[in-house]
């Protein structure tokens, strides 16, 4: 009993942890430029094709690849297509980044193929670890592990160098930060090269999960991330990790604790909860202060 | 004296006339034209009806709405269930209420009946929803398409879940897709020129300014979603009919890209924006597959690539954000071509 609690509470982190990464990724670049990054998705699902690239050779090139490709691709799109919306109403940039991810997704679609491709990366981890006569799986451990590890890193960026205050500032107040002597283009291309890592992280823990790639695979995670970045407040960071943590970690206690028949209904749950959240507090759990709109 | 005051009316009207008399035009020519043409703009005239169902709340409020696919899919079921042959659903489908079970519904008020389901509902989540602003509301709706993608996919026993519905009549034509097309650019073009509508789209220039000059936005935002959801739930229900089957992967986040697509390359601003873009889109889309069938020079066999209309389209929709951000049209809607 007390074994099934704990193997469900840690099935319930690594997935809120995974959503938190993901979140993260997307609260990043809504706090310097206030864009909705669909295509983000899209990071995660080239970061998987890339894995695949790269089956036949070593992990460490493999996950070398990912992050290349992923950051590469973060920085491309800003240059193209955000940066000359930068200062557009934040509608404008919804809309762009969805035309930007259904254009790489799409693309995808037509040069690879839009079947389902099996990747089976890091098999090792798939394997059960017992710690205390519990018998855990060795991918969620490093899936908890790996996401401590970036926050800690994330937050240290932030609060520690330069670069990181300088994010801090413009997500804060992006004109006075540039005023100040903020580049603005080095700041905003940072925050997008960082959400490529974290996109390739959450590439790798994911594909290494599930073992499956397709072209619009990132889309379903990104979704239920969007929705951790409202409840937990556009434009905080902490917020945005804090929501997409409970968003990904309901899913996976509804799972258990919903009578048969409903669990199928599990994410309508979610969504319901989320909406009730933004019901009781529409600025999400942590407001912030940078997002008050000036008169 | 009575012959100004009719022009001044016709002026008035002008906007909307003039898109009714092109999409009226088309419908004519199509009428003559080989029997696959005539699909293809029936189908172009069910997507004209869907954008405009989207462009009704987003035309007028400035919110991005991803729900109104949402909309299409309750439209599309409710009708689709409503008109199937009762046998079929004493098999198929036993969860359903024995009212609903023994109905079988002619065409129109099956129709209506969609379209109210999913005004009601939208009527319901719109109340917590439209307190959201902007961005925040866009994402709410975004939780509105997985809710019902989740929801109808897995009431197995009352909507079939992942299997198809069919075995009911296919009769979405030219004809009933050209007066469902007009009876909602009228009802469009009504709205935006009520106080409801001005109301709404002075809060998409400056929301600020309007709230302080005393606008009730909620209120305005509400009935607009309302009213677009109604058409959106129309559009589906003619989509249904169009393709004789139903099935929720058919209602989810392609189909909403290609909406919103069209409705930002026309011009998201303004009604012949989203007439416009159909037509544009619509005419890309049909030369593109006939470009992926491909043609024979000899014996060479030249096509393109299967996917491509969606690359273009995703391009496009990319290009004209970059270049022209209010659309082919500019969101202005169609002049009065005389003078004065």
């Amino acid at each position: 009993m007390i074994v099934d609690v704990i193997q469900g509470l840690v099935d319930a982190i690594s997935v809120g942890s995974l959503y938190a990464l993901t979140a993260l990724g997307i609260g990043l670049i809504f706090g310097v430029m206030r864009l909705i990054n669909f295509a983000h998705s899209e990071l995660i699902m080239l970061t998987g094709y890339t894995l695949l690239l790269f089956a036949s050779e070593p992990a460490a090139v493999a996950i070398l690849g990912g992050l290349v490709v992923a950051v590469a691709v973060a920085l491309i799109t800003e240059r193209i297509a955000f940066r000359p919306l930068r200062g557009a109403d934040p509608t404008t940039l919804l809309v762009a980044s969805f035309a930007v991810s259904f254009l790489i997704q799409k693309t995808m679609a037509l040069t690879v193929g839009s079947k389902t491709k099996g990747v089976d990366f890091l098999p090792s981890l798939g394997e059960q670890i017992v710690v205390a006569g519990i018998r855990l799986q060795l991918l969620k451990m490093v899936t908890i592990i790996v996401t401590v590890v970036l926050l800690v890193a994330l937050s240290w960026f932030l609060r520690r160098t330069r670069y990181g205050r300088e994010m801090r500032a413009a997500a804060e107040n992006f004109r006075m930060a540039q005023l100040l002597g903020v580049r603005s283009d080095r700041v905003i291309s940072i925050a997008f090269a960082i959400s490529g890592v974290l996109a390739a992280v959450v590439g790798f823990l994911f594909v290494s999960q599930s073992g499956f790639l397709e072209p619009r695979m990132g889309l379903q995670l990104v979704a239920i991330a969007f929705v951790g970045t409202v409840i937990g407040g556009l434009g905080s960071l902490v917020g945005a990790a804090i929501g997409g943590f409970i968003v990904g970690a309901a899913t996976v206690l509804l799972q258990l604790v919903l009578p048969y028949g409903l669990r199928e209904f599990r994410e309508v749950f979610v969504y319901l909860l989320v909406i009730f959240i933004l019901l009781v507090r529409p600025q999400g759990l942590i407001p912030s202060a940078g997002l008050r709109q000036r008169v | 004296m009575t012959s100004s005051a009719a022009m001044r009316m016709l002026r008035s009207i002008w906007p909307l006339l003039s898109l009714a008399l092109v999409v009226t035009g088309i419908a004519l020519v199509a009428s003559v034209a080989p029997i696959t043409v005539q699909r293809r703009v029936a189908e172009a005239f069910v997507t004209l009806v869907a954008v405009v169902g989207l462009y009704i709340f987003v035309g007028n409020s400035g919110i991005l709405s991803f729900g109104n696919v949402s909309f299409m899919a309750i439209g599309a079921y409710v009708s689709a269930i409503l008109t199937m042959r009762p046998a079929a659903k004493a098999m198929f489908l036993p969860g359903l209420p024995e009212l609903i079970k023994q109905a079988q519904w002619v065409p129109i008020p099956a129709a209506l009946a969609g379209g109210v389901v999913a005004a009601v509902l939208a009527f319901l989540v719109g109340v917590p929803l439209m307190r959201l602003s902007g961005i925040a509301a866009s994402i709410a709706t975004f939780a509105l398409l997985s809710i019902t993608r989740i929801g109808i996919g897995n009431w197995n026993s009352v909507t079939g879940g992942q299997n198809s519905l069919m075995g009911f009549p296919i009769y979405t034509d030219i004809w009933t897709g050209l007066a469902w097309a007009l009876v909602a650019m009228a009802a469009a073009f009504i709205y935006q020129e009520t106080r409801s509508g001005l109301v709404l789209r002075a809060s998409r220039e400056d929301e600020i300014a309007a709230h302080a000059a005393g606008s009730h936005i909620y209120r305005h935002r509400l009935i607009a979603f309302v009213i677009g959801a109604f058409f959106s739930a129309i559009g589906g229900v003619l989509l249904g009919h169009y393709l004789g089957v139903v099935r929720i992967d058919t209602f989810y986040l392609d189909l909403t890209f290609n909406i919103v697509a069209i409705l930002v390359i026309g011009g998201s601003g303004s009604l012949a924006g989203a007439v416009f873009g159909t037509i544009a889109i619509a005419t890309m889309t049909e030369l593109l597959r006939q470009a992926e069938v491909g043609f024979q020079i000899g014996t060479l066999h030249i096509a393109a690539p299967a996917g491509l209309a969606d690359v273009i389209v995703a391009l496009g929709m990319l290009l004209i954000i970059l270049l022209r951000p209010r659309g082919i049209t500019n969101g202005r809607e169609v002049a009065w071509p005389f003078r004065p």
